[in-house]
């Protein structure tokens, strides 16, 4: 049998790069191209990607991933052909001309890939008028492995999905993070010419954002239905949609790389790019439709937690965690479209020279870094509000102690949403904006900095006469305070305008954006997957390692952040290969390296210890922090359609050490379900 | 409460160390500007302030690790039951919106100050492309790859960029602003410290961005004039000797942005290396060869795209005629002469 297995997968790895040689010549052939090419790569990698296809679907035939991909690399070759032909018929000089014909195999593929993945399939049996009943377990006759790869509509097979591409999408990050933090260690160019430094910057910002996109939308994915007491989200088959539609987008930027990168960073700025290589299309192309996964993972959330609370749970009996989500969801939900169409009004001055950014042609070169930011500030707290919510969540149960402020805190959240949404313009006080816009968006930023101020002092009167205990997920919590309030306490300097004359564009703000995101998201993250560790597979990680990672990661981002920001004091720009010597930045610039260094190795082991404990660790009671939150009244690893029954919600979360007091009340439970 | 004075007392002694401490540390490059003296002087209170929170909530933190850890033997025990306090919440929501609404303030009140037009006030133009910095100065009709700029007098700077968005900045002024096509930017200085600094280019341009350097040098009044009078009436380089011409060459190629894409040591770069070029053949984009002599390198500045050198990008900015002098010209011929 093991044999018979193998020579399947052998055999579609050949058919799949075989396959892959023949549609790379044909379409050579169809395009009017030389067959045989000087450059080997293209055929290299075209084979490469078709035989790991082929493999993956030796391995196992209904693989959605693998049908996504084969989709999608038919929908390349379609889109591929048809501008060709449609130019051809246009009578177009020259007929081949690689833009519009990659835009359009870019946009075909994406579609492509849904549609092989299978997130459309039961929505076009509607079309049809058939019926599709909702997904109850794995599929039939398969390994339980495989509904991981497919579009599974289970809310926690989506939150790993979520999750585990969100940690991928930070190793790969984080690597190009590496290759340009090694040659930023020391002046002069030691290895990486300048292009390709301005591309690898550019994909370390996007990736990264994808990533933390990701793993927001994991954490909200698994979480929310549980505190909830649903059984679910609202709508499962758009859950999964909403994933999947992240992955062509995040293959898209990817591929920039190998399409001439890009040189304007991950902000976009026309008119750079528009004048930018065909890595552009990629990489705006990308976003956009990767953006629809936070726009409908928003809808399902906002659906869900207005209509499937359990009884008994008012709004300000949710858990605190589901506020934030909320908050969340709803920027997600309404300022996603504004980078879209920043990116999609960029496409379309490359392709079809609509100067909306040209002044020539009457266009204005500032309306893309308004619409840019209009997102792309509420954007940020997208990135935060979850982790800050985290933290909220985390803490009454590590200090034995209600939530202080709850009411506040909720609040809080909704407070940042809003006002983040009027404060976009402080990215652009030194872009040549009227003059007029200066004072008033110094005052609104300033502003977020007092709901902000109530999270803080709201967690610090949570410890205050507690009784604390300090495991991982713990030391993860209060290290996102330490370094979210670095990240914050160095954002007012940037809100002032004079001061912003100097700290724009440079070093400094290198410095308080990682602060800002590390406290925000990349600690409180690594925080609930240790804490939710054992309630998700049912095994407990490993205490000593987790230490061990927290404190490097801890450790080596606390030296970079404060480092990063002298630089930047003492007049180094962000952004640039090369820094001038005389600056006297080089020690600062070789301790951010080491500091970099030290994260990377530091995340390395966490990740091997989650992966590792999966499989391997000591298995966990069903409650072993003896939270009150309603995912921990159930077994581990988490029922497939979670609770047996409805729960009601009989007093408030956060009543730690207050005798008698329930939150939750449980039907008793049947003997735990394997 | 016991808690709360202990904690308030280390709070107070550590934030007035620390405050203390931080206004000892040399944060910013030297002042070279008077705006800079006000932009400094509000940073400062910002870090005063940065640094009294920054001890506030660690301080609390930290001590709440040591003070509220459950003992050995607490296995079971809770926390106090605090569900809030409302008169907190409000006092931790007011004070803080009054601080940063101040602060706020100040900054307008320091915007307004620095921004102001001056009634005797210099003006230049400044135009920014890939990947270089040139000046004019109208009144007097002079062009330059320098910003030459008198001591104490305030500088209105007109910018434009003829292709994508950069921005000036030099990080001893402070202040910077962006170039951005099909507009004109302001930016007002007032050197207050003579020297030379470097411009740099504060938006990510393209490939060169990193070496987009321009010079500026702040003189006295009289030298001021002098140079724009000796810009007016430049030197005949036949006056000047062939040592004093390759020093003036040399930083004429650093001020010009030259080296921003042409190497001296060989080196790789966006251009080719001027190391060995005088008198050397050179393989042309069409595909004949020419040598590299006096007429040549004097044709590549002032009309690059008459011929391009095989293999390299045809991006070389077309305006130096403008800008630099016959005098200036000379001086980089002689200083690629030199380069064996």
């Amino acid at each position: 049998m093991h044999l018979m297995k193998i020579g399947r997968v052998l055999l579609g790895f050949i058919i799949g790069a075989v396959a892959g040689v023949v549609l790379l010549l044909a379409l050579r052939l169809f395009l009017g191209m030389p067959v045989m090419a000087a450059n080997p790569w293209p055929m290299v990698a075209l084979a490469t990607t078709t035989g790991l296809i082929g493999l993956m679907l030796g391995i196992e035939p209904s693989l959605g991933l693998a049908r996504g991909l084969a989709g999608m690399v038919l929908g390349f070759a379609l889109g591929l052909i048809l501008v060709h032909f449609v130019r051809m018929l246009l009578g177009m000089d020259p007929v081949w001309n690689p833009e519009p014909a990659w835009v359009t195999g870019a946009i075909l593929g994406s579609l492509g890939f849904l549609l092989g993945v299978g997130v459309v399939s039961d929505w076009l049996k509607w079309t049809d008028g058939r019926e599709t009943p909702l997904q109850d377990g794995p599929p039939a006759g398969k390994p339980a492995w495989v509904r991981y790869f497919g579009p599974d509509q289970n809310h926690k097979v989506i939150g790993v999905q979520y999750t585990v591409t969100g940690i991928l999408l930070l190793g790969t990050a984080g690597s190009f993070a590496m290759i340009f933090r090694t040659e930023l260690s020391k002046a002069g160019i030691q290895f990486l010419p300048a292009d390709l430094f301005n591309t690898f910057i550019s994909i370390h910002g996007i990736v990264m954002i994808a990533s933390i996109l990701l793993g927001v939308g994991g954490l909200m994915n698994y979480l929310v239905p549980l505190m909830l007491g649903a059984r679910d989200m609202a709508f499962p088959r758009l859950n999964s949609f909403g994933f999947w539609v992240s992955v062509p987008g995040a293959i898209l930027i990817v591929l920039a790389l190998f399409f001439g990168g890009w040189d304007t960073g991950w902000t976009g700025y026309a008119p750079l790019s528009v004048r930018g290589p065909l890595g552009i299309d990629f990489f705006m192309l990308g976003v956009f439709i990767f953006g629809f996964s936070s726009i409908l993972g928003a809808v399902n959330l906002i659906a869900t937690v207005v209509g499937m609370r359990a009884p008994g749970m008012s709004m300000f009996r949710m858990p605190i965690f589901v506020w934030a989500s909320l908050a969340t969801s709803l920027i997600q939900l309404t300022g996603t479209q504004l980078i879209a169409l920043s990116f999609l009004m960029v496409v379309l001055e490359r392709i079809f020279n609509m100067g909306f950014f040209d002044p020539a042609s009457g266009g204005k070169v500032l309306l893309f870094q308004h619409l840019f930011w209009f997102y792309s500030h509420p954007a940020v707290y997208i990135f935060i509000l979850p982790g800050l919510g985290i933290i909220s969540e985390l803490l009454p149960v590590f200090a034995r102690k209600p939530l202080f402020g709850y009411k506040w805190i909720a609040l809080s959240s909704m407070a940042i949403a809003i006002i983040g949404f009027l404060v976009w313009a402080h990215h652009m006080f030194t872009s040549g904006m009227s003059e007029s816009l200066r004072v008033p968006f110094m005052y609104s930023t300033m502003l977020v900095a007092v709901p902000t101020g109530v999270k803080f002092f709201s967690w610090l009167g949570t410890m205050w006469r507690g009784k604390l205990t300090f495991p991982t997920p713990m030391l993860f919590v209060l290290t996102s305070i330490a370094v979210f309030l670095i990240g914050g306490l160095t954002g007012p300097p940037l809100a002032t305008v004079p001061t912003d004359l100097h700290l724009h564009d440079s070093y400094y703000v290198v410095g308080h954006f990682h602060a800002t995101m590390f406290g925000g998201f990349v600690f409180p993250f690594f925080a609930a997957l240790y804490f939710w560790f054992p309630k998700i597979t049912g095994r407990m990680y490993n205490e000593r390692l987790g230490q061990v990672h927290w404190f490097f990661q801890t450790v080596g981002f606390y030296t970079m952040s404060l480092f990063m920001m002298r630089a930047g004091l003492l007049g180094m720009r962000r952004r640039i290969v090369d820094y001038d010597p005389a600056l006297g930045v080089e020690g600062f610039q070789t301790v951010v390296t080491w500091a970099g260094w030290i994260i990377f190795f530091s995340v390395l082991i966490g990740v091997f210890n989650l992966v590792w404990s999966a499989y391997r660790g000591k298995v966990a009671e069903p409650n072993p922090w003896g939270s009150r939150s309603p995912e921990w009244q159930i077994p581990s690893p988490v029922p497939e359609h979670n609770y047996e029954e409805p729960f009601e919600v009989v007093g408030d979360p956060y009543d730690y050490g207050v005798p008698g007091s329930v939150y939750v009340k449980m039907e008793p439970e049947p003997a735990p379900s394997s | 409460m016991k808690h709360g004075m202990i904690v308030g007392a280390i709070i107070a002694v550590v934030s007035a160390a620390m405050i203390y401490w931080m206004r000892t540390i040399q944060w910013m490059p030297v002042q070279a500007a008077s705006e800079a003296q006000s932009i400094d002087w509000l940073f400062g209170l910002h870090i005063d302030v940065i640094t009294f929170l920054y001890v506030l909530v660690n301080g609390i933190l930290i001590y709440s690790i040591f003070a509220f850890r459950r003992k050995k033997g607490e296995e079971d025990a809770v926390g106090a039951n605090l569900h809030g306090n409302t008169k907190l919440e409000i006092a931790w929501t007011v004070i803080p919106l009054i601080t940063v609404l101040f602060f706020a303030y100040l900054g307008t009140l320091v915007l307004n100050d620095i921004s102001a037009a001056a009634a005797d006030e210099l003006e230049v133009k400044v135009t920014a492309r890939q990947w270089s910095w040139s000046f004019e100065y109208p009144e007097a009709g002079v062009k330059s790859t320098e910003l030459y700029l008198p001591v104490d007098r305030k500088v209105k700077l007109s910018m434009v960029s003829e292709d994508v968005i950069h921005s000036f900045w030099a990080p001893e002024f402070r202040v910077k602003m962006d170039t951005v096509p099909g507009i004109t930017t302001t930016l007002r200085i007032t050197p207050s410290r003579e020297g030379t600094y470097k411009v740099r280019c504060a938006e990510l341009c393209g490939t060169a961005h990193a070496a987009m350097l321009g010079t500026i040098r702040v003189v006295s009044a009289e030298e001021f004039e002098q140079w724009l009078q000796g810009k007016q009436a430049p030197t005949n380089p036949a006056d000047l000797s062939e040592e004093e011409l390759v020093t003036l060459g040399a930083s004429t190629a650093d001020a010009a942005g030259c080296l921003a894409c042409h190497s001296v040591d060989g080196s790789k770069s966006v251009g080719p290396t001027w190391q060995g070029l005088f008198g050397a053949e050179r393989t042309l984009a069409d595909g004949s060869t020419v040598v590299a002599d006096e007429n040549y390198i004097r044709e590549s500045i002032l009309d690059p795209k008459a011929k391009t050198v095989a293999g390299f990008p045809d991006i070389m900015p077309t305006n130096y005629g403008e800008t630099l002098s016959d005098l200036d010209i000379a001086a980089l011929i002689a200083y690629i002469r030199s380069l064996k």
